[in-house]
This record gives structure tokens, sequence and C-alpha cells, in this order.
């Protein structure tokens, strides 16, 4: 597995996360590449389905990051994308899909040094786990009677 | 009928079964769960059941599966290449003991995908399809086949039709150069027959579908159709379940440059089925959709095609969620 | 039920109603969904425990809506689904008169929508036994091999649409599912297909479902996916102590917060 490089996508707030993102950047803190960030303007706007559509197209681990409660940009979005992720994590656990697989966290635009080793931590999990080749097998599967030219 | 009529033991069907199913793909049907029965590709012979009325869904998917490619396209900066399905991989099918209802359906599905222009994926899918058929020794509250042409031992759309005999063995009735293709494989197992009384379960005709359609050809603005719909909820379970709807629709999925164009069951009793681009929907209410779904079946096809649309299996019924009961409601339709 | 009879034809005989919503029985002997007008025609109305369809699906359809004031006949989950459409303003308390049923199959005299609160209040609001047996068993298993239930049962599905067409709380006119800019959903029903379409569906009735069941009885295929709203339902309760379909005036639980929810799984 030493040479299974982990396709991580974050999906980050505009205002916390990826300016500490830039933070980290700019404080020369090395961290994993594996990860491609995704902005939003918030954390509300991030739709569940999306990170449904990030394993489907070859993610094997996502990363949900935004501001701390009381600091979001825009007052409360932070606070009803947690209520979603309580209710999407419970849903999807339930359904068995492996929740290691997602990071949820808080990092702010100081916190650059907490962005890396979120970042880091998450890329050792993905790296232990796998890449998450059964949820892409199941998004190609076809149908039984379904004809494919390969 | 007196047709080829040959003995099958009931330890002979299972030997043909046995024969059939290796390098051959065979749908054959098996209790799913406590609930109910689903047809399985090659199920092992202790596991397919003959005591069902019927399977949940029906067979169509062999010859109109729930999602079928029609090409895959890829897009570079300078043309898109279009690659055709290529139908020689599409193999070769055997139904096993589907009742003539759902043997009828496939007959009437030809008619709709074969009308004017034939439709290639549907040919090659029923070309490559043998029917072994089993006439109904049950029957239940659901079935109308009597009513709508059929019989419970119709040998229409079967290759070889088999019928229980009294001591658990089978009447064999071969019936088509496919039929005889498949008893060639091992004609031992085919036996001549001395009589012997078939189990044939007896359906009550509850209404006559000639009635029926000389009624609904002035029945377009009949208050019958607002009345009678009120609580249908607008789902897709009587168009999927039932063998001879047909309506689908075409998407295409792309991933980057590359995709492919598929078609999938679609239902007529959806609310958005006929909302045009403008915005217009000319079927707003569910009592159009619910008049349209009858109409189509017992006035417009047998008008303007060979057939009625249906072929009294009685899924519709048995899975509609607000018992939209297409008897009952047929046998109204017969005194309007 | 003579009692609910009575004060149905009286109803309509009145004009108070235009239209009753109840259930009747069809020639096969199973209960269904049935629409009076004519007060002479009440005494088709019946109620026992064949009678499972949520009736309340009906008063967000045009085709009823257009009779104008209804009274519609409501056991215990169809009251608190009347509760959510009323708080989110999908239906007009004053057009609806409510015939309640008691758990044990009695008829309930409604005033109003008051009464039929105090009702509810009293009621007891958590998933139904015989559901609870169903989801401690899936919740006894590991996630792999809840994942591969889900999986299999989720191959089944051919997207009928039956599941979200006899729920009350799916009114929407588009759908999510019916919305290609974005495709959310696949069009096919292959299994990855019908695990987003259900997932989707499940999260977007957390806090509203009331644990009636149809969903999963509609199905034609049997697939359970009433389990996968209710246990939703379950954890709603769990972290936020709501029960659905309580008041005519409830906060949703997916639009509102407290900024003191409590969760352990955030960095």
């Amino acid at each position: 597995m030493s040479d299974f490089e982990p396709k991580i996508v974050a999906f980050v707030c505009n205002w916390c996360t990826y300016a500490g993102a830039d933070l980290t950047g700019t404080s020369r803190i090395k961290y994993s590449s594996s990860v491609k960030i995704i902005r939003f303007p918030c954390t509300g706007r991030i739709d569940f389905m999306l990170l449904l559509k990030a394993f489907a197209n070859g993610a094997d681990g996502i990363i949900v990051s935004g501001c701390h409660p009381n600091d979001c940009h825009y007052t409360s979005g932070n606070f009803h994308a947690k209520r979603r992720w309580i209710m999407f994590k419970e849903l999807m656990d339930f359904m068995g899909i492996n929740m290691r697989r997602i990071t949820f966290s808080w990092v702010s635009a100081a916190e650059g040094a907490k962005w890396a080793d979120v970042v880091n931590a998450t890329s050792d999990t993905i790296r232990e786990l796998g890449p998450y080749v059964s949820y892409r097998e199941l998004v190609n599967r076809p149908v039984e009677e379904e004809v494919r030219n390969e | 009928m007196e047709t080829t009529g040959k003995l099958i033991r009931k330890q002979s069907l299972e030997k043909l079964y046995n024969i059939l199913a290796t390098g051959r793909k065979i749908y054959a049907p098996v209790p799913n769960s406590d609930r109910q029965t689903e047809y399985k590709y090659n199920p092992a012979y202790s596991e397919i059941s003959y005591e069902h009325i019927r399977s949940t869904l029906s067979v169509k998917n062999v010859v109109f599966p729930k999602v079928e490619n029609l090409l895959f396209f890829s897009n570079s900066k300078t043309e898109t290449i279009i690659t055709d399905i290529d139908l020689h991989r599409i193999p070769e099918v055997v139904l096993w003991g589907t009742h003539p209802c759902d043997n009828a359906a496939v007959d009437v599905l030809r008619s709709i995908f074969c009308w004017d222009i034939k439709d290639e994926f549907f040919s090659a899918r029923l070309e490559k399809l043998t029917v072994i058929g089993l006439s109904c020794h049950l029957s239940d509250e659901f079935c109308f086949c009597t009513s709508v042409g059929l019989k419970p031992d119709s040998t229409k759309g079967s290759d070889i039709l088999l019928s229980r005999l009294e001591n658990g063995d089978y009447r064999a009735d071969i019936l088509t150069p496919k039929g005889e293709e498949i008893v060639s494989l091992s004609p031992e197992l085919f036996e001549s027959l001395s009589g012997g009384k078939v189990l044939i379960t007896e359906v009550k005709q509850k209404f006559s579908h000639q009635q029926v359609t000389a009624n609904l050809a002035g029945a377009f603005e009949h208050p019958f159709w607002i009345e009678n719909s009120l609580r249908c909820i607008g789902c897709g379970a009587c168009a999927y379940l039932c063998p001879t709807c047909a309506c689908f629709d075409i998407q295409d999925e792309t991933k980057g440059k590359n995709g492919r164009r598929y078609r999938s069951w679609d239902s007529c009793g959806f609310g958005l089925f006929t909302l045009h681009t403008s915005g217009h929907n000319p079927r707003s209410v569910q009592s159009q959709r619910w008049r349209q779904r009858i109409m189509h079946k017992f006035s417009y096809m047998p008008e303007r095609n060979e057939s009625l649309g249906c072929v009294g299996c009685g899924r519709c019924s048995s899975g509609c969620p607000v018992d939209m009961n297409i008897a009952e409601q047929l046998q109204e339709l017969q005194s309007i | 039920m003579n009692s609910m009879n009575a004060r149905a034809k009286e109803l309509l005989e009145n004009k108070t109603v235009n239209i009753i919503i109840g259930y009747e029985e069809g020639p096969t002997g199973i209960a269904r969904p049935a629409f009076i007008t004519d007060p002479a025609t009440t005494d088709n109305l019946i109620y026992d425990d064949r009678c499972v369809q949520n009736l309340a699906v009906y008063l967000t359809k045009q085709e009823v809506k257009s009779f104008g004031k209804m009274a519609i006949v409501a056991a215990l989950p169809v009251m608190r689904s009347i509760m959510m459409l009323i708080s989110e303003k999908q239906v007009v308390p004053e057009n609806i008169i409510v015939l309640g049923i008691s758990t044990d199959g009695k008829y309930l005299d409604m005033a109003d929508m008051s009464v039929m609160q105090g009702y509810i209040e009293k009621s007891v609001l958590t998933n139904p036994e015989k559901y609870k047996a169903a989801l401690a068993d899936l919740n006894r298993l590991n996630a792999e091999e809840r994942f591969v239930y889900w999986e299999k049962e989720l191959s089944n599905c051919i997207k009928c649409y039956a599941c979200r067409q006899a729920c009350p709380m799916c009114y929407c006119i588009r759908c999510s599912t019916e919305v290609n800019q974005p495709q959310w959903i696949p069009v096919q029903a292959n299994t990855h297909g019908n695990m987003e379409w259900h997932i989707l569906r499940a999260m977007h009735l957390a806090g509203r479902c009331i644990s009636c069941g149809e969903c999963g009885r509609a199905c034609p295929l049997g697939i359970p996916c009433h389990l996968l709203t209710m246990h939703l339902t379950d954890k709603v309760y769990d972290y936020f102590k709501v029960n659905a379909g309580t008041s005519e005036n409830m906060n949703s639980v997916l639009s509102t917060f407290e900024p003191n929810d409590k969760e352990s799984f955030i960095i």
C-alpha cells in the first residue's frame, strides 16, 4: 500500500478554513499533498449530496471544514451545517458507509498548523483504509441486462 | 389444443433445467425471503418456485431492461466519436416457468417496439430469447387473463408450454422451432404422452374487453375518470410492474469527456411525464393520467395496433399502494 | 364506526364540507382511500386495522384541494402529518375538519386543531413497536453487514417513487430527483443511484417524518425504506429532543439550530 496516494477532497469555507490553509502555506508548514480543496462561501452551503458525488467521482476520503461555532462570517451558516452533518453521519453509519473516510473539522483562519494536522491525520487514515474501491465498483456496476462494449 | 404434447417427468424437468443452465442464462422464479417471488438468473433448481401466482416484477426486463445502453460517445476538441452497442454481446436467455400472461406480453411488447420502425435492441434480445412457459394451476382474485382474450394455458409467446399433470409430472407442448431445438438437446427427456389430466386453474371472466373498447371510444370526457382516480398517488408502480408497459426515458450520462446514452423505464402516471419545455403540461392532473393509462391499453392500442395493451396478470392491482384495481374499473367501464 | 359515519353525513348535509376523505373497503377486501361527496354514501366509510394509507398525502393534491373545505379521517400518524403540513404552511387549518380516530379505533370529535394538538401531545410519539424491532436488528449488525444489507435491498429498487408519492411530506412539485441542473440522482435504477435516492429522501425528511411507515408499505418490492427515515426520526429525538408533527408552529429541524447542539465528531 506504500505507493497508494489517497485522493482526498476537502470542502472548505472561504473565510476560515481556506484562509487557514493559506496560512499553512505561508508558514511553510509541510503537509500531505493528497488534498484537493474546493472553496465554498460557507459550510452552510455544502449539500450532503456533494460528498456522495465526491466518492462517486474517485475520492477516497473527504474533509469538510469551516469556521468555529460563533465565528461564521454569515453568523449561523456553520450551525446549520453542524445539524446537517449530525444527521448525515447517522444516516451514513446506518447504511454502513464507512464514516472514517469523512473528517469534519472547525479550522479558523489563524489555525494554519491545525489544518496541516487535519490533512495529515486524514491522509494517514485513508492510506490505512486503502482506496475506496468498493464504492467505485458500486457506481460502475451495470444493471444485469445492460450491455457494455468493454 | 392438440399439438405435439409430450410427457416430461418431474426428474427429467430438473435434468433439462441443468442442461440449459450450463452455458446459458436461464431466468427462473425463486422465493425472495418470505415475501415474494422474483426471477433470478441461474438459481439452483431446488430453489425454483412453481407454486406462486405471480412474481412481483414481470420478466419484461429480458427484452426491455430497466436500463439499456443505446450508444457510447467520446468528445474531443474537434469531434465526437460515437460507438454503437455491440448487439452480439446480448446473451441467449431462456425464460423458465413463466406464466402464459407474461409470455403473451412479450408479443404485445413486440407489437409496440416493432410497430413501424424495428427497434434493434428489442429485436436482438427477442431473437436470443427462448420461452419455456408453465400453465397456471393457481390463480387469485387479481387475475383476469380470461377477460383480455387469454387463458391460464394460452400458448401465445411460448416455445414450449409445460402443464402440470395430476401425478406431478408435466405435459410439454412443443410449439415452435426454438422449442424443438431445446428438445433436441436431450430428446430422451421428452417421452410420449398417453393421456392424463392437466391441472389448469379457472379464471372467471370479469368483463368483455370488446365492450370496454367500444365504450371507451366515446368516454373521453366522462366523469368516471375524476371519480375513480382521486386516490391514485401518481407513482410508477403499476407501469413498472406491468409486463406490457413500454414507455421509456432517454438520458445522457457523462463523466468528463466520455459518456453513454441510455434508456430507462418511465411511467405515464408521473406528474412530470408530459411536462413540456414551455412549462405547459397537457396531463397536469391525475385524472387525465389515469384516463391515459386505461385508454392507451384498452382503446388506442387495439384501435391502432394489433393487440390490447394488457394481459390480465394483475400485477398492477396487487402492487398498487391504494388499490387502483384495474379489473374493477374495467368492469365499471363495461357498463358506462 | 357509526359516530364517524354520522358525523361525516352531517358535515356533508350541512355543506360544512364538500368532501370527506376516509377509507372504504374495495372488492378484494383491501381498505383504500375513499372520497365521499354524497351524504348518502357516507355509510361506505370504515375504520379498522386494514386502514393504513396516510390520507394526509391528498391534502396537497390540486385535484383534492379544488373541492374546498374538507373533512379527513385521521388516526395518530395522519394527525401528525396534518400538523406538519400546517406548520410548513402547506395546508390552511380552517379548511380542514379532522374526524379523529384513537389508537383503539374509537371516533374522536375534534372541534379544531388545538384539540388535535392536545391529543397528539398526550400520545406515544416514538417509532411504533413493530418497527423498533427491525431497527434494533439492523443496529446490532456492524457497519459492513449493514452495507451488504442495504446494497442487496436497494439493488431491487426500480425507482417507481411509490415511497415518495405515498409520503405526505413529499409534496415538492419538482422533486430534487427531477432536477437535472445538476443531476443529483441518476435517472436509471442501478444500485448506486438507488442508494443516492434513498439517502437524499431520508435526509430531506429528517425531522419531518412521523413514522407512519407508508413509504415501506407502498414499495411494491417490499424494500424497507421506512427504516431509513425512522432511524433518523430516532436520532432527531436523541440529539434535538424534537418530535415531528406535534404543533402548528414547529421549527423545522434542519433549517433551525440551537447554538449548543451537541456532537462529538467534529475536530
